[in-house]
């Protein structure tokens, strides 16, 4: 594979950008991420892409990690490939550090001074008002992102896209039952009410849902 | 996972408290777990407080995902490999689920009444999984509405009711 010539300061400054806009979580960017990184510059594959955003929801930890494993993918494509050895390695961390910063860093420093002046002025009705009003909407967003987590993966590009089609046919039976088993959905549930439930590690639970796609029945 | 450390073992926070705190990290931009970090640990140890939070927060994860990517570059083409990813991404769809679901409970505390807190969430859950709308307009749309709704009860609930001493 040749190397790949990669604008690090491109990358910086559009992550960067993009990080001032990331409301309601990293992956709300996914979509123009995947028209930079993999449209515009040719810097990732598609399959590339798609499997750093796959990792990074099934690792325990935050999925802001996907930036990371994007980050690291270019690095390695930056040196051609994992056959140039220790410079892959060295490359993969500088894209690692490169797309972490740039994402974080604009959105840290706003949200720190900003909750901190809100911490302040906890007892202003605005403030108040603010934090209660907000409560059952991120409840809802949690409920929907566990929902769209376990629909079929949609193609990056069409993730946050008004669609007819779900219209049509409003939770996707039809594509579930073609493209989802049964029992993966019957997992989700399950785990569902496990977490919900019992205090059991969700460790042990990710290691039963990898061990069960293993033996092929979801 | 984070509110299962936050709430359920260590009790810095209740789970109103939680819940509020979430809602603030969810509408500033960025990353809405590095936000609760830096939030949760800047209160209560100030700006050194954020940063080690923010360091503990990623630095175990980078590693697992980045030694797992390097793994997972290795075996991608095979069967078992794809069906191990799609099985963890299915608990981890319940997990992120279930969170919701127990967070639920801190909404009888809400000042704008369990009903009100019930029909919000519903239409939520509806625009972003059902219709698909883009988050930024729900969030203006609906988080709007549910500011200006919470406000006006805060306030009758700031007057001295009739019947109070």
């Amino acid at each position: 594979m040749m190397p790949i010539a990669v604008n690090w300061w491109d990358l910086f400054t559009h992550f960067a950008s993009l990080s001032l806009l990331a409301v309601g979580g990293a992956i709300t960017t996914a979509p123009d991420m995947h028209r930079f990184l993999v449209d515009e510059r040719g810097w990732l594959s598609d399959a590339q892409f798609t499997s750093s955003i796959a990792l990074s929801q099934a690792a325990p930890g935050p999925n802001v990690l996907f930036i990371a494993l994007m980050g690291w993918q270019l690095g390695i494509n930056a040196a051609g490939g994992t056959s140039a050895g220790a410079a892959a390695w060295w490359t993969g961390l500088l894209g690692v550090t490169v797309c972490m910063v740039a994402t974080l860093l604009p959105s840290s420093v706003l949200t720190y001074s900003a909750t901190r002046w809100a911490h302040r002025n906890q007892h202003k009705r605005s403030v108040r008002a603010f934090k209660q009003g907000m409560a059952p909407v991120v409840i809802a967003l949690l409920l929907a992102t566990g929902w769209l987590l376990a629909a079929p993966a949609v193609p990056a590009g069409s993730r946050t896209q008004f669609e007819i089609p779900a219209l049509l046919d409003p939770f996707l039976w039809s594509t579930w039952l073609t493209l989802q088993p049964l029992t993966a959905w019957l997992l989700t549930i399950v785990a569902t009410i496990v977490v919900w439930r019992t205090r059991l590690h969700m460790l042990w639970l990710l290691g039963i849902g990898a061990a069960l796609g293993v033996v092929g029945w979801v | 996972m984070v509110q299962r450390e936050l709430v359920e073992k260590r009790r810095w926070l209740t789970r109103e408290q939680f819940v509020e705190e979430w809602a603030v990290a969810q509408v500033m931009p960025g990353p809405n777990v590095v936000n609760l970090s830096l939030m949760i640990g800047g209160r209560y140890f100030g700006l050194r407080g954020a940063l080690s939070a923010l360091a503990g927060i990623l630095a175990a994860p980078l590693v697992v995902v980045l030694l797992l990517a390097i793994f997972y570059g290795s075996v991608a083409d095979t069967n078992w490999a794809q069906g191990a990813l799609r099985g963890m991404g299915m608990v981890s769809a319940g997990l992120i689920a279930a969170t919701g679901i127990k967070l639920m409970a801190a909404l009888g505390k809400n000042a704008m009444g369990l009903r009100a807190c019930i029909c919000l969430a519903a239409l939520t859950f509806v625009a972003i999984a059902w219709l698909r709308w883009p988050l930024a307009w729900v969030l203006l749309g609906l988080g709007g509405a549910s500011f200006a709704w919470a406000y006006r009860c805060l306030g009758r609930e700031d007057l001295p009711g009739p019947g109070s001493p």
